[in-house]
């Protein structure tokens, strides 16, 4: 049985590989500007990973074969570099890849979060709530009119609460349930909740944030490929949670002109 | 440190006369530790159900399951579940599993049982507190078992219990009133149960070691729950105001975690100024630990239960001690690493990711350890070393995917997905359940003096093997393909070529449920017509074997031990058997003290 | 492998436990004079236990002050309000208690080194840290409703809040300090008592006193 069982370990190992060697069920492409940072940083880790699980299993196998059914005069043997020989090796080995993919890694996570949105960025708000997304673009003027919790009426689409009489600065924002944004144009994102946690995730975007309650969050990011792509909620927010999406269309500079002036005139 | 202890417990109490006094409200450690091992039992067999619930659901949303409809008339109507019903089961078998099974039967049920036998005392130093924590521990299962019962049911927050989904009560969802407010005035309970056990076990290994036992001669499974009780102590003992500050927010109009201006259903919620990211850190700050806690006492036990299989000591007992207590004190400084897209500052998450990666190291040390100690043994076949050497495999497929997960900037793109499921579900659930079934099959002799049936024990480990890979492995698969967690249906676009492989997945799931059955069977049927046990029968050297199957009351007769060697004497040439037993005055020597 | 054999481990007698024990280890100074004899052998259960308790209600207390320090930081809605001069007072009785407590510890321990009938302790300065210890308990009452008639509620404000939660928390510990001094009290007139039960009851009572200071400080600055 033990001979069986080690043969098994080896064949689930490879069964398990077959998957991310054959690209089965790959990542999407990415299609952001921060993203092959990202995607570099996974293909690092996934051979790393890989190679560390194909390791460790096929050693427990090959040690499981040849030390099972042993007879009784056989002489227990010592792993040469014994103990202290494996944990050298550890730390070592271990602990400069970890390190590596450490340091590494930090370029990617700056890029998303300690680089500020450069100044020309297009500011678009996202407000998330049970269970849908609404966007908000400011308008002619630049600005964004308050929200106002109190003033919100779903049924009337006053989804953000703006004060639409007394305000000016609300007075041509745009809001819209999907969003459009210009490939190649940074985009600062705003992210605003109605009532609870939610997150925003764009798989291909490699971007995902959770909304706070009582936190003004913000991300920025560049799209570089035209297409249309999901947003998803991946904060459990009520039963809800599963539908919670909206489109991303990302567009040429002239497509969006025309679509936000067709969303301006829908208001 | 008090090395040689000359405490023989003092023996508070006669042998109980009176079925309550010998099988309800025992004092024994013995009954205590069954006592527990048979709530988690009770506790893992209703979790896997309600997995199996999950999982018909996810492959078919629009199943009727025979029957659902009379657990809720709301919730299944028809037998077909609702969103929210998805939701309050799965939140259910989370908190079901991750406090009434995993920390449950290898903590506080092996170790009630064993940790005062292989210290040499004849019970827990304070015994009334020792049944009052299992008590307390079943009262707190009661209160969580009624959520299933009361209004619109059990909470949907999932097992973290995120606030404000939690705390702004029944306007945010179905179970959010009543049933959130169960759930945590169960978990405080659970909490309370705990504090009180953390208490016994530390007293009992720092205090109640017979002579000769030193600390360095304690097994290392006295080492795991040692360590793990000093988690326990702490981690619980934050858990618990966290949950009492979430039901104020319920109940009394405070506002700790609600912040300010949110509109639910329409409505102005009247609370404000409350932190979000507070529950977050209070929970996380208990919950990393809690994962040690659950898999620390495996990692114990399967040492254990492989040394005596390999007839052969580790190459280093020391090193593996100073990783499992390298392992306990770094998991209070990673905890962040469930909130790096939280909206904590991103500085943050640099500082918790290094920790986090760093901990990979005596995690992988204890796997070496074991593997080179594997190397040039005479490792022996049977269900309890099948299921250890499992845990090695699983503790390593489980432990990589913390690779990715360990980099913030990994984490943007497989945070909230199936990789995160799937890390989880095999580093914490299905190796912490291997290391539980290691335990049953080698000391179910030992506590009821009976031996398990180990064709059946064969049977159950060749299908749980293979059945475990093949559910959580293709997690990984649909978390890289971006496949978001905690929905109840797939209906985005990307989504649906992934259906197809939640089909395969629930299918896999039942079959390996079904081998449970097996496991059961084996259970019941040994209990009462199973084999007598013999004293010794995997010829191991720990103190638990010098005693009879199952042991007495005071655990050894009488005899006060004396104890003379390690714990863990195998391969010796110059003497008799393979094996010297630690209260043997034989006089040895082996290499092994060049640790 | 190696074969050699040697000896095994001789373990020592160990001397002086039994004579620390012997009589209970009432004596401050042991039979024999030689005081380091009472750390051979390991501390009784109750002692360690103890401080294993302490450990975990510190625990409690330093996650309701995390949370007081960061609700506090999450919005600008925290009011300030002063104290009700009564928690002072308070203070002052719980201190006192810890005193007295001593005393009762000593006392008991002289009539121990002289005789070996407890009963002849006289439980009078137990009573005393009882009454004021219930005292004390009454007057964070009185603290509460003085706030609550200046109109400050539990969910009043965060502030508030925290004010009642703290008091509430400690003052639930001190019920169970007075639940072990009663035990002490009835175990003294049976003759019953161990020296290690007693100084468990001592070490909790006064870190009750530790912590109350604590938070008292903690409220003064923050509230």
């Amino acid at each position: 049985m033990a001979k069986f069982f080690a043969i098994t370990i080896v064949v689930i190992a490879i069964a398990s590989a077959i998957p991310i060697v054959m690209h089965m069920w790959p990542m999407p492409q990415d299609i952001s500007v921060h993203g092959p940072l990202i995607d570099e940083q996974m293909a690092d880790t996934m051979a790393e990973a890989g190679i560390s699980f194909l390791a460790a299993q096929f050693i427990l196998a090959a040690f499981i074969w040849m030390f099972s059914n042993r007879s009784r005069e056989a002489k227990i043997r010592r792993f040469p570099g014994g103990a202290m020989g494996l944990v050298i090796a550890a730390v070592l080995l271990v602990g400069t890849e970890v390190l590596a993919l450490g340091v590494f890694g930090t370029k990617a996570w700056a890029a998303v979060y300690f680089t500020p949105p450069s100044a020309d960025a297009m500011p678009i708000q996202v407000q998330a709530g049970q269970f849908a997304f609404y966007f908000r673009y400011p308008g002619p003027d630049g600005k964004f009119g308050t929200i106002h919790p109190d003033k919100i009426d779903e049924a009337n689409e006053n989804f953000f609460g703006l004060d639409l009489t007394n305000d000016p600065a609300a007075k041509d924002d745009i809001v819209a349930a999907e969003m459009a944004i210009p490939v190649n144009k940074e985009i600062h994102l705003l992210m605003h909740t109605k009532d609870l946690g939610h997150s925003f995730y764009v798989r291909e975007l490699r971007v995902q944030q959770d909304f706070v309650p009582g936190l003004d969050l913000s991300l920025h990011f560049t799209a570089n490929k035209i297409g249309k792509y999901e947003i998803v909620c991946t904060q459990l927010c009520g039963l809800g949670h599963y539908n919670m999406k909206a489109y991303l269309e990302v567009m040429s500079q002239d497509d969006f002109n025309t679509w936000l002036k067709q969303q301006a005139a829908n208001q | 440190m008090h090395d040689m202890s000359t405490h023989p417990a003092q023996h508070h109490h006669t042998a109980p006369t009176s079925f309550i006094r010998k099988h309800v409200f025992s004092l024994d450690h013995k009954v205590i530790g069954k006592q527990y091992y048979g709530l988690a039992l009770i506790a893992v067999y209703i979790g896997m159900a309600l997995s199996w619930l999950m999982r018909l659901h996810l492959g078919w949303t629009n199943l009727a399951i025979p029957g659902l409809q009379w657990l809720s008339k709301t919730g299944a109507p028809g037998g077909v579940m609702t969103p929210e019903y998805y939701l309050q089961l799965m939140t259910m078998h989370g908190t079901i599993m991750v406090f009434f099974v995993l920390t449950t039967a290898p903590f506080a049920g092996f170790g009630n049982f064993f940790l005062p036998i292989q210290v040499g005392a004849e019970d827990m130093p304070f015994p009334r507190f020792n049944m009052m924590s299992f008590w307390i521990t079943f009262v707190a299962f009661i209160i969580l078992m009624t959520a299933f019962f009361v209004g619109d049911g059990p909470p949907l927050s999932g097992w973290t219990a995120y606030v404000p989904l939690s705390a702004i009560g029944a306007a945010a969802g179905p179970g959010q009133g009543l049933g959130q407010i169960l759930w945590a005035a169960s978990i405080a309970t659970f909490c309370i149960g705990q504090l009180l056990g953390s208490l016994n076990f530390i007293t009992t290994t720092l205090d109640l070691r017979t002579r000769g036992m030193t600390l360095m001669r304690m097994p290392l499974t006295v080492w795991a729950w040692f360590i793990t009780s000093c988690m326990g102590l702490t981690a619980f003992a934050v858990l618990l105001p966290a949950c009492i500050l979430l039901i104020l927010d319920h109940v009394a109009g405070t506002s700790f975690f609600i912040a300010s201006g949110l509109v639910v259903n329409g409505a102005l919620v009247p609370h404000s100024g409350g932190s979000t990211l507070l529950w977050q850190h209070l929970f996380w700050f208990f919950g990393h630990p809690e994962v040690y806690i659950a898999i620390v006492p495996g990692v114990g036990i399967v040492s254990h239960v492989l040394i005596t299989n390999m007839r052969r000591p580790l190459l280093s007992s020391k090193v593996l001690i100073g990783c499992m207590a390298t392992l306990a004190f770094l998991s209070y400084v990673v905890y962040g690493h469930h909130m790096f897209v939280s909206g904590m500052n991103p500085f943050s998450g640099l500082v918790f990711s290094f920790p986090t990666l760093i901990i990979t190291i005596p995690a992988t040390i204890i796997v070496l350890i074991w593997i080179g100690s594997l190397y040039g043994s005479k490792i022996r076949i049977n269900s309890a070393s099948l299921f250890a050497l499992g845990f090695i495999s699983m503790f390593v497929s489980g432990g990589v995917s913390g690779f990715f997960l360990a980099q913030p900037s990994l984490d943007i793109y497989l945070h909230g997905t199936y990789f995160v499921v799937g890390h989880f579900h095999m580093v914490m659930a299905v190796a912490a359940l291997f290391g539980i079934f290691t335990g049953t099959y080698f000391w179910f002799g030992k506590m009821f003096g009976r031996m398990m049936n180990e064709t059946l024990g064969k049977i159950h480990f060749w299908l749980t093997f293979v059945g475990t890979y093949a559910i959580f492995m293709p997690f990984h698969y649909l978390g890289f393909a971006g496949n978001v967690r905690r929905y109840q249906a797939f209906v985005d676009d990307y989504l649906q070529p992934l259906i197809p492989v939640h089909r395969y997945i629930t299918v896999a799931a039942l079959v390996t449920g079904a081998a449970q059955l097996i496991f059961l069977y084996n259970l019941i049927h040994s209990r009462f017509w199973g084999p007598i046990a013999p004293e010794n029968p995997w010829e191991a050297t720990s103190l638990e074997w010098i005693t009879t199957s199952p042991p007495p009351f005071d655990n050894f007769g009488g005899k006060h031990i004396e104890v003379f060697h390690d714990p863990y004497q195998y391969g010796i040439e110059g003497s008799t058997n393979d094996y010297v037993m630690q209260n043997s005055p034989e006089q040895i020597h082996t290499e092994r003290d060049e640790k | 492998m190696a074969t050699t054999v040697h000896e095994p481990p001789k373990i020592g007698p160990v001397r002086g436990a039994k004579t620390a024990r012997g009589n209970g280890g009432w004596n401050l100074v042991p039979a024999d004079g030689d005081l380091r004899v009472g750390e051979r052998g390991s501390p009784p259960p109750a002692s360690v236990g103890v401080w294993v308790g302490m450990a975990a209600i510190t625990m409690s207390f330093a996650a309701f002050t995390s949370a007081l320090i960061v609700r506090e930081g999450a919005s600008s809605d925290w009011q300030h309000f002063s104290l009700p001069s009564i928690l002072y007072i308070n203070t002052v009785l719980l201190l006192i208690s810890s005193f007295t407590l001593e005393l009762g510890r000593r006392s008991v321990a002289r009539v121990m080194s002289r005789s070996q009938d407890q009963a002849k302790a006289p439980p009078l300065w137990f009573y005393v840290t009882l009454a004021l210890g219930v005292l004390f308990v009454a007057g964070q009452y009185v603290a509460w409703l003085k706030l609550k008639s200046e109109g400050l509620y539990l969910a009043t404000n965060p502030s508030s809040s925290f004010f009642y939660v703290l008091t509430a928390a400690h003052a639930l510990h001190v019920c169970g300090g007075l639940g072990g001094l009663v035990r002490v009290i009835r175990k003294l007139r049976r003759s019953d008592l161990r020296r290690s039960t007693l100084d468990a009851t001592s070490y909790y009572w006064h870190f009750m006193d530790v912590l109350w200071l604590y938070l008292l400080m903690l409220l003064w600055s923050k509230m």
